[in-house]
C-alpha cells in the first residue's frame, strides 16, 4: 500500500492510486468497527466515501483539456513475473465516469436505509468503489479485468443479501451472465498480450499495445469478439439483456442505482477503451452489425418498457434502451456520436440513478411498485411528482436537460455514417416519451385511494439526496461546454487512432453546426 | 564408514542430509507408534498431534535449507540418481509439509470430536506424508512406486479409521480396490517402458530416448498410455474419476482434504516429472492425448458438480474440475505450463483444506445437504465469510489466489496455440462457478425464521482457516514470490 502510494513517475501525490485505495481502506475499517454501534456504519463509510469523491472532483478540476493522452498516470511493478503493472491513468472518456462513481456512492450510501445489516452492507458499497474506480482508471488489461471481475463480488453480495424475493435466482444469474462474458476476454487478453509480445517482450500495458498493433487482421477480430462479448453483456445489448431486469428489480436500492449509473458503463466504457482503442480495424469491421443490436436495443427495450407492470422493471427496460442509444453513438465514428455517446454515460447514471432512487422512496412509502396499485400520487406528494417529473423529462430528453444533450449529439453524429440506424433509433425517444409519461400518467395522476391519500411527500433528508442528480441533470442541459470541452480532445484523439489503423475516414460534415463544432475544437490544439 | 563389515561391496552414496525430511517424518511415526505401545494410557491425541505438527514444521526448516541450497549450488541426485534434489522435489516436500500440519491440526478436532483416540491415525499420516514426498523427488520408477504405495496404503486406513461408520469403511473398500486397480495399470506401464528403453531409471529412459529412433515405437506409446491411465486414476482425472465423489463423500473430511490436496499433487509431481522431463521428446505424441484427458475432465467435473444436491460430493466434482486446470497446464509441455501447474497445485492445497476444514466442521455425519448452511451467514458471519473467500477463490475470481493459477495456466495454454482449450477451461470455470454460487447463496439467503447452524470450530481449526484464507488472499494480491519459486522448481534430471 505504501508502495502504491508512493508513485515513481507521474504526479506528486498519486491521485488515482488513493482514489482506489481509499474506499477499499474504508471498508476495511467498517469491518473492524465493534458490532455495538450500527448507527455508525453508514456515515464512517459516507466519510470515506466522500473523500474518495472530492478526490475525484479534485481531479476534475486539475484535468487539462488540452491533453487528449492520459493524465495523472502512475505505474508501479505489481507482478514483474507476468509483465504486470499496477497502471492507472485518466483521461476525457474516464473522467466524468470517475467523477460519476466518486459522487454517486455516498449519495446512495447516506441516502438509501438497508433496513439491516448496516457494517456489511456498507463494506460491500465501498468495495463496490473502490472496484469501478480500478475498472476506470487502470490501463494494464489484467489490472482491468482484476477490477471488472471483482465489482461482481459486492454487487453479487448486495442483491443477494439486501435485495427482495426473487434475489437468489436474480443475484446467481448477474454474477454467472457477466463471467461468463468475461471468461473468453481473459483468454483474449493473454493472447494479445503474447501474440504482441514479438522482441519487446510481454506487457499487458493498453497504452502500448495499442501502439503496436501487431495482431493479424483474423487473430485482432477473434479477439475484438471475444473483448465485444464481455462487454456487450455487461451493458447489456439485446440479446444477452436477461439478466438486467431480473438484477435491478430485485437487487435493493442502492444496489440498483449503483449498477444502473456505474456499473452497466463498464460495457460501454469498456467498448471504447479497449474495443475501439486496442482493435481499430475489428471494430470498424463489425460496427454495423453492433450498431444494430445497439438500434434493436433502442425500439426494443422502449416496447418492453411499455409493457411493463412493475415500476422499476420499467426502469431497468428503459435502461436497456439508453444503453442502445450509446453504442450506435460508439460505432459510429464520429466526434460527435462518441461525445455524445460519452456524455449520455454520464446523463444515463444521473436520470436512471435518479430513477431508481425515486422508485425505491416509493416502495418505502407504499411497499409496491405494481403500477396498478397506484394513482393519483401527485395530490398526496407534490414535492416527490416534481422531482419525479424532472427526472423523467430528463430521461425522455426534453431539451434544455441532460438528455437531450446527449441523445441530440448521438443522433447528430450518427446521422453521417449510420444513417438508417439514426432513423430507426430516433424513434426510440418518442417511445421513451410514451412509456414514461404513460407510466407517470397512471402513478401520479387519476383517482386516488385512501392509500394513495396517504403517500406522505418527501422528507428534507430525502429532497437533499435528490438535489444533486437534478442539480447536474439541469446543469448539463443548460450549459454542457465544460464538460464537452474535456471530453473532446480525448474522442478525437480515438477517431485519429481508428482512422491511422484501419481504412475508416471520418465522413466530411454537411451540417453548419457540426463545421463550426468541429472548427472550435480545431482551436483548441 | 570403515565400521561396516559389509567388504567387497560399495552402496550408492547417499546425501542423508537431502534425505532428512523423509526420514524427520518417518521417525516421527515411529516415535508416536513406540510411544503408545510403551505406555499406552500416557498418549493422547494431543501428543501425536504435537509430534506431527513438530516433525513437520523441523521438516520444513531443513527443506527450506534444501532449497537454499539448490538455489546456489544447483540441482543434484543421490542413492545412485534414484532421487533427485531439485527445486521440483523441494518445492513438492514444502507443500506436502504444509499439509501435512493443517491436516494434523484438523484431525486432532475431529479424532477429539469422534471419540476415536487411536494414535495411529498420525503415524499413518505421517507415512503417507513421506510417500507423497518420495512419490515427488523419485527418479526412477520403481521409486515413484514405492512412494505412491506408501501414499495409499495410509490413506486406506486413514478413510475407514472411523471404524463404526459403515460408509468410511465402503469408502476405505472402493479406494483400496480401485487404488490396486490402477497401481495395477502404473505398474503394467513401468513395465513396458523397461521394456521398450532397458531402464526405470528416468535419466536413462530420457538419455536413451534422446538417443534412439525407434523403427517401432508401439511398445513405448502403450507404456506411456498405460501410465497416463494409472496416474489418471490417482489425481482423479475423467473418465477414470468415478470413485472420487464416494470416497470424497464417505471419508472423514480431514481426510478427504488430504487426498484433494496431496494425493492429487503427489500424483501430478509424478505425471510431470515422467513425462514433461523424461518423455519430453515425445510430447508431440502425449500431449494431445492430455489435452483429451484435460477436456473431459474439466466439463465432466463442472457440470457434475452442479448436479449435486450434497456439498461434499459438489466439492468432489469441483476437485475433479480442478485437477482439468492442472492438465490443461502439463499439456503445454512447456517450462512455463510446467511452472503453472505447480503454482496451481500449490494454491490449490490450501484452498481445498480450508474448504474440507469448514465442510468437516459443519457436519460429522455422512451426508452433507446444502441445507445445513443455510442461514449461516447470519448466525456465523465470519466463518460465513471465509467459507465465501475460499469458494470464490476455487471459481477463480480475482483478487485470489485462485485467480493467478488459472491466468497463468490459461497464459500457458495460449503461449502453446491451445486458445480453444483455455477457452474450455475458462467456460468449465463458469459452470463451477454455478455451483459455488449456490453454496454461498445457501449462507447468505435464508428465510428469516431460519436460525442458522451454530457448528463449534475447535481453534486448530480456526487457526488452520485463518492461516489458509489469509494465504489464499495473500497470494492473489502480491503473488510474484510464489510464481517466481514455481518457476525455479520446474524439474531437472540430473546424474547424482
Amino acid at each position: 500500500m505504501i508502495e502504491l502510494l508512493s508513485a515513481q513517475s507521474g504526479p506528486a501525490f498519486p491521485v488515482l492510486n488513493a482514489i482506489i485505495i481509499v474506499p477499499a481502506l474504508g471498508a476495511l475499517v467498517v469491518v473492524l468497527l465493534p458490532n455495538s454501534r450500527p448507527e455508525m456504519m453508514r456515515p464512517i463509510g459516507a466519510i470515506f466515501s466522500s473523500i474518495a469523491a472530492a478526490m475525484s472532483l479534485y481531479v476534475m478540476a486539475q484535468f487539462s483539456s488540452h491533453d487528449p493522452g492520459f493524465q495523472f498516470e502512475s505505474i508501479q511493478s505489481w507482478i514483474p513475473a507476468l509483465g504486470i503493472n499496477w497502471h492507472v491513468g485518466v483521461d476525457g472518456i474516464s473522467l466524468w465516469l470517475v467523477v460519476l462513481t466518486g459522487l454517486i456512492t455516498p449519495i446512495v450510501l447516506l441516502g438509501v436505509d438497508p433496513h439491516h445489516d448496516p457494517k456489511p452492507y456498507t463494506a460491500w458499497l465501498l468495495l463496490l468503489q473502490a472496484g469501478s474506480f480500478g475498472a476506470f482508471l487502470s490501463l494494464d488489461l489484467f489490472l482491468f479485468f482484476v477490477m471488472f471481475e471483482i465489482v461482481l463480488v459486492p454487487m453479487y453480495m448486495l442483491i443477494g443479501g439486501w435485495g427482495y424475493d426473487d434475489r437468489r435466482y436474480a443475484a446467481t444469474k448477474f454474477f454467472l451472465y457477466t463471467m461468463a462474458g468475461s471468461a473468453l476476454m481473459l483468454v483474449a487478453i493473454v493472447s494479445v498480450a503474447t501474440l504482441s509480445a514479438g522482441d519487446q517482450g510481454i506487457t499487458f500495458n493498453v497504452i502500448e499495445l495499442a501502439q503496436r498493433q501487431a495482431l493479424s487482421t483474423n487473430t485482432a477480430r477473434w479477439c475484438f469478439l471475444a473483448f465485444a462479448l464481455a462487454f456487450v453483456i455487461k451493458v447489456p445489448i439485446f440479446p444477452v439483456h436477461t439478466w438486467l431486469p431480473d438484477a435491478h428489480t430485485q437487487a435493493p436500492t442502492a444496489g440498483s442505482v449503483v449498477l444502473a449509473a456505474v456499473m452497466l458503463k463498464l460495457g460501454t466504457y469498456g467498448l471504447l477503451r479497449f474495443g475501439l482503442y486496442l482493435f481499430p480495424e475489428a471494430s470498424v469491421w463489425s460496427a454495423p452489425t453492433l450498431a444494430t443490436l445497439g438500434v434493436i436495443g433502442v425500439v426494443y427495450g422502449a416496447v418492453v418498457a411499455t409493457m411493463q407492470k412493475d415500476l422499476k422493471r420499467l426502469v431497468a427496460y428503459s435502461s436497456v434502451a439508453h444503453m442502445g442509444f450509446i453504442v450506435l453513438g460508439i460505432f459510429a465514428f464520429t466526434t460527435q456520436s462518441l461525445e455524445g455517446g460519452v456524455l449520455q454515460m454520464v446523463n444515463h447514471g444521473l436520470s436512471t440513478g435518479a430513477l431508481f432512487l425515486l422508485v425505491g422512496m416509493l416502495y418505502e412509502r407504499r411497499k409496491t411498485r405494481a403500477i396498478e396499485e397506484l394513482s393519483g400520487i401527485q395530490s398526496a406528494a407534490p414535492i416527490f411528482a416534481g422531482f419525479f417529473t424532472i427526472v423523467m423529462l430528463s430521461s425522455i430528453g426534453v431539451p434544455g436537460l441532460n438528455g437531450f444533450v446527449g441523445e441530440f449529439l448521438i443522433l447528430i453524429g450518427s446521422y453521417d455514417t449510420r444513417r438508417w440506424w439514426t432513423i430507426i433509433a430516433a424513434t426510440g425517444v418518442i417511445l421513451a416519451a410514451l412509456y414514461l409519461l404513460w407510466a407517470y400518467q397512471r402513478v401520479f395522476h387519476g383517482e386516488p385511494t385512501p392509500a394513495d391519500e396517504a403517500t406522505p411527500d418527501l422528507t428534507l433528508r430525502e429532497g437533499l439526496i435528490l438535489a444533486p442528480f437534478v442539480v447536474g441533470i439541469v446543469f448539463l442541459g443548460v450549459y454542457p461546454k465544460p464538460v464537452l470541452d474535456r471530453i473532446e480532445p480525448a474522442v478525437n484523439e480515438l477517431i485519429a487512432h481508428i482512422e491511422n489503423h484501419s481504412d475508416y475516414e471520418r465522413p466530411n460534415p454537411a451540417d453548419p453546426v457540426v463545421v463550426d463544432h468541429n472548427q472550435s475544437s480545431k482551436d483548441d490544439h | 564408514m570403515s565400521l561396516l563389515p559389509l567388504v567387497g561391496f560399495t552402496g550408492p552414496s547417499i546425501d542423508w542430509w537431502a534425505l532428512l525430511p523423509q526420514v524427520i517424518l518417518l521417525g516421527a511415526a515411529l516415535l508416536i507408534l513406540l510411544v503408545s505401545a510403551l505406555a499406552p494410557q500416557r498418549t493422547s491425541i494431543s501428543f501425536a498431534t504435537a509430534t506431527t505438527v513438530c516433525a513437520s514444521v523441523t521438516a520444513w526448516i531443513v527443506a527450506f535449507g534444501l532449497w537454499n541450497d539448490i538455489k546456489n549450488e544447483g540441482p543434484s541426485a543421490s542413492i545412485a540418481s534414484a532421487l533427485a534434489i531439485d527445486g521440483f522435489s523441494i518445492f513438492f516436500t514444502m507443500l506436502v509439509l504444509i499439509a501435512l500440519t493443517i491436516t494434523a491440526l484438523l484431525a486432532h478436532s475431529y479424532l477429539g470430536r469422534e471419540g476415536i483416540d487411536p494414535p495411529e491415525f498420525h503415524a499413518l499420516l505421517l507415512c503417507s506424508a513421506a510417500g507423497a514426498i518420495v512419490m515427488a523427488s523419485a527418479n526412477d520408477l520403481i521409486v515413484i512406486f514405492l512412494g505412491l504405495e506408501a501414499l495409499s496404503i495410509g490413506l486406506y486406513v486413514m478413510i475407514a479409521m472411523h471404524a463404526r461408520r459403515p460408509e468410511a469403511r465402503e469408502a476405505a473398500m472402493k479406494y483400496f480396490v480401485l487404488g490396486a486397480f490402477s497401481s495395477a495399470f502404473l505398474l503394467y506401464g513401468i513395465a513396458l517402458t523397461y521394456g521398450s528403453t532397458g531402464s526405470t531409471n528416468l535419466i536413462h529412459i530420457r538419455d536413451y530416448l534422446n538417443a534412439v529412433v525407434f523403427r517401432d515405437q508401439h511398445l513405448l506409446m502403450a507404456a506411456m498410455a498405460l501410465l497416463l491411465v494409472g496416474f489418471s486414476f490417482k489425481v482423479a482425472a475423467a473418465p477414470f474419476h468415478f470413485w472420487a465423489p464416494d470416497v470424497y463423500q464417505g471419508a472423514p473430511s480431514p481426510v478427504t482434504g488430504w487426498m484433494a490436496s496431496i494425493a492429487k499433487a503427489a500424483g501430478f509431481a509424478a505425471l510431470l516429472r515422467i513425462f514433461f522431463a523424461a518423455f519430453a521428446n515425445y510430447d508431440a505424441d502425449w500431449s494431445p492425448i492430455v489435452a483429451v484427458l484435460a477436456v473431459l475432465t474439466l466439463l465432466v467435473g463442472a457440470v457434475m458438480a452442479i448436479l449435486q444436491n450434497d456439498v461434499k460430493r459438489m466439492l468432489a466434482f469441483s476437485s475433479v474440475s480442478h485437477a482439468g486446470y492442472v492438465l490443461v497446464a502439463v499439456q503445454s509441455a512447456s517450462a512455463s505450463g510446467t511452472s503453472a501447474a505447480l503454482f496451481y497445485l500449490f494454491t490449490y492445497t490450501f484452498m481445498v483444506l480450508g474448504t474440507f476444514a469448514i465442510v468437516g466442521a459443519m457436519g460429522t455425519d455422512g451426508e452433507h445437504p446444502l441445507d445445513r448452511y443455510s442461514g449461516l451467514g447470519r448466525s456465523r458471519p465470519v466463518l460465513a465469510m471465509t467459507f465465501t473467500i475460499l469458494l470464490l477463490a476455487q471459481a477463480g475470481v480475482p483478487l485470489t489466489s485462485g485467480f493467478v493459477g488459472k491466468f497463468q495456466v490459461i497464459a500457458a495454454a495460449v503461449e502453446d496455440r491451445g486458445y480453444v482449450l483455455a477457452a474450455v477451461a475458462m467456460l468449465s470455470a463458469v459452470i463451477s462457478a454455478f455451483m459455488y454460487l449456490r453454496i454461498v447463496m445457501a449462507m447468505y439467503v435464508a428465510d428469516d425464521e431460519v436460525e442458522g447452524p451454530s457448528p463449534k470450530l475447535h481453534w486448530t481449526v480456526s487457526v488452520v482457516l485463518i492461516g489458509v484464507t489469509g494465504f489464499t488472499l495473500l497470494i492473489g494480491i502480491v503473488p510474484q514470490f510464489l510464481i517466481e519459486m514455481a518457476e525455479d522448481a520446474v524439474p531437472v534430471l540430473i546424474r547424482g
